[in-house]
C-alpha cells in the first residue's frame, strides 16, 4: 500500500507542478486533471472509497470540464506572450522560501510522531450518509442553502429579455416601443 | 490465474460484441428500412466487420498539422479507457467479474464523467471549427445528462440498500426494479442515450451540420477508436440497464444465468438500434430544455417518493 501511495503522491505533485507552471491553457487543465485522479488514488488507500468517487465525479469530472469549455470558447492565444511575463524566474523566489520553511515545519512535525504507514479505516458510502444525516445535518442543511442561492444567482445574471424570433416581429415591437418617445 | 483468465475473458467478449454490433446495427437497418444491408463477405456478410477491421488498420493514420498533436493523440484512447474500465465492475454472472466493488455505481458515474474529455479535448485539438462546435454542444449535452443519470439511479440504490452491483441484482429476486422505478429506469434509458450520444440524441456529431462533429479531422484508427467507442458504450448502457432494473442474470433455470444476461442486454441494443432508425434528431435547445425543465424535476420527485414509501413501510 505504501508504495501505491508513493506512486499516486509523486504523480500529483509532479503534475501540480506542471499545470502551475504550464503556458497552454488545455494542457495545464490536463495535468491538474491528472493531479486529482491521482488525489482520488490516495483517498482511496486511505480508505474512503466513497470520498474518492466523488473526487472523479465532481472535480475530475464536472468542475474540470466547465474549465475547459469556457477556456475552448475564450480561444486563448495572446495570452501566452502575457504569461511568459508574469513567470519570470524571480517570480518564484519568493513563495519557494515560504513554502520551503512550511516543508521544515511539515518535516519536524512527522518527526515527532510515531507511526509511519498509512492505518486507514475502510469507510463505505453508508456510514458517510449516516453521519452526514445525522451529526453534520446543519452543515449540509447550510451548504444546500448557498447551492440553491448560487442557482439562483446564476439565473438572475443569465436571464435575458425574450427575443422573437423572426426579424420581421422585432421591427414591429420596435417601432412600437419608439412610438410613445417621439410623441413626447 | 482465474483471475486473468476472466479478465481477458471480460476483455474478449467486450470487444467481440463492440466490434460485431457494427454488422449487426447495419443488418438490423437494413430490415427495417426494407433493403438488404451487407451480405457479400462470408455468410450473411458476418465476416464485413473483420474485412472493415483490416482495411481501416492499413488506412493512413493522419493527423492535421495544424491540430494540437498530443492531445489529438490522446483524446480516442481515452474514450475507450473510461468504458473498457467499467466493464471492469460490471458482473456478467455470479462470481464472473473482475472487480466485486462496493462503490460499482460511483465507479461508473464517474467513468462517464471522464469519458466527456475525450469528446471535448478531441474536438478542441483538431482545431476545425465544426469540431470544436461538436465538443461544446458535446459537453454541454453530456454533463446535463450525468446529472439526471446519476440521479435516476438513486431510486435503485435506495431500494438495494448497496452501491454494489451484484447485491442490487440480489435484491430483485423478487420483483424487478423496472416495475417500482419506471420513472427511473425511463430517465436513466433516456440519459443513457444522451450520454453515448447515439441517434437521435447525437446532436455533437450532427452530419447534416457540423460535417461529423468533434472527429471530423480524425482518420484510420483513430477515427476506429471513436467508432468501436460508440458501440462499447451502447453495450455498457444496455449491460447496466440489465443490471440494474431487469434482474441482470436472474432468470428461470432452465437455461445459465450468463446467457439471461447477454439475452437482456443483446434486446437492449437491439432497442437502441430501432431507435436510430425509427426517431428524428431534436433540436439541441430542446435537448436541453427537456433535460433541466422535465427530465430533473422528475428524477428528483422520484427520489423523494421513493424515500418516503420506503421509509414508510420500514
Amino acid at each position: 500500500m505504501n508504495t501505491i501511495f508513493y506512486i499516486a503522491a509523486l504523480v500529483a505533485l509532479v503534475s501540480t507542478a506542471l499545470a502551475i507552471s504550464g503556458r497552454n491553457a488545455i494542457h495545464a487543465l490536463l495535468f491538474l486533471i491528472v493531479s486529482l485522479l491521482s488525489i482520488s488514488v490516495i483517498f482511496f488507500i486511505l480508505g474512503a472509497p466513497f470520498i474518492a468517487a466523488l473526487e472523479v465525479i465532481v472535480y475530475a469530472g464536472a468542475i474540470m470540464v466547465l474549465f475547459i469549455f469556457v477556456i475552448m470558447m475564450l480561444n486563448v492565444g495572446l495570452e501566452k506572450e502575457m504569461e511568459n511575463k508574469w513567470l519570470r524566474p524571480g517570480m518564484w523566489i519568493l513563495p519557494s522560501i515560504l513554502a520551503f520553511i512550511l516543508l521544515i515545519d511539515f518535516l519536524s512535525m512527522l518527526r515527532s510522531m510515531n507511526y509511519r504507514e498509512i492505518r486507514g479505516q475502510i469507510i463505505l458510502p453508508k456510514q458517510v450518509g449516516i453521519s452526514l444525516f445525522t451529526t453534520y445535518l446543519l452543515g449540509v442543511e447550510i451548504s444546500a442553502m448557498l447551492l440553491l442561492a448560487g442557482i439562483v444567482g446564476a439565473y438572475h445574471l443569465g436571464r435575458q429579455k425574450k427575443k422573437v424570433i423572426h426579424r420581421f416581429l422585432e421591427k414591429i415591437e420596435e417601432t412600437h416601443a419608439e412610438a410613445p418617445d417621439t410623441n413626447l | 490465474m482465474t483471475y486473468l483468465l476472466i479478465i481477458a475473458g471480460v476483455l474478449l467478449i467486450v470487444l467481440t460484441i463492440a466490434a460485431g454490433l457494427i454488422w449487426v446495427e447495419r443488418r438490423l437497418l437494413a430490415l427495417w428500412q426494407d433493403r438488404y444491408g451487407p451480405n457479400r463477405v462470408g455468410p450473411f456478410g458476418l465476416l464485413q466487420v473483420l474485412a472493415d477491421m483490416i482495411k481501416i488498420f492499413f488506412k493512413e493514420d493522419w493527423v492535421p498539422p495544424f491540430a494540437d498533436k498530443p492531445v489529438f493523440v490522446l483524446a480516442p484512447g481515452i474514450l475507450i479507457a473510461t468504458i473498457l474500465l467499467t466493464f471492469a465492475v460490471t458482473p456478467f454472472a455470479p462470481g464472473f467479474n473482475v472487480f466485486d466493488s462496493n462503490i460499482a455505481i460511483l465507479f461508473f458515474l464517474g467513468n462517464s464523467s471522464l469519458g466527456v474529455y475525450s469528446v471535448v479535448l478531441g474536438g478542441w485539438a483538431s482545431n476545425n471549427k465544426y469540431s470544436l462546435l461538436g465538443a461544446m454542444r458535446a459537453s454541454a449535452q453530456m454533463l446535463t445528462y450525468e446529472v439526471f443519470m446519476g440521479l435516476s439511479l438513486m431510486g435503485v440504490v435506495m431500494m438495494a440498500d448497496s452501491f454494489n452491483l451484484r447485491e442490487i441484482v440480489e435484491a430483485q429476486r423478487h420483483v424487478w426494479f423496472v416495475f417500482p422505478q419506471f420513472i427511473g429506469f425511463v430517465i436513466f434509458l433516456i440519459a443513457g442515450i444522451a450520454e453515448t450520444h447515439r441517434l437521435p440524441f447525437d446532436i455533437p456529431e450532427a452530419e447534416g451540420e457540423l460535417v461529423a462533429g468533434f472527429h471530423s479531422e480524425y482518420s484510420g484508427m483513430k477515427f476506429g477508436m471513436f467508432f468501436v467507442g460508440e458501440y462499447l458504450g451502447v453495450t455498457l448502457i444496455s449491460a447496466l440497464i440489465t443490471l440494474l432494473f431487469f434482474g441482470g442474470w436472474l432468470g428461470p433455470s432452465f437455461l445459465p444465468p450468463i446467457f439471461w444476461f447477454f439475452l437482456k442486454t443483446g434486446i437492449f441494443i437491439c432497442f437502441f438500434i430501432l431507435l436510430r432508425a425509427s426517431l428524428p434528431r431534436p433540436r439541441y435547445d430542446q435537448l436541453m430544455g427537456i433535460g433541466w425543465k422535465v427530465l430533473l424535476p422528475l428524477a428528483l420527485l422520484n427520489i423523494l417518493v421513493t424515500g418516503a414509501i420506503l421509509i414508510y413501510i420500514k
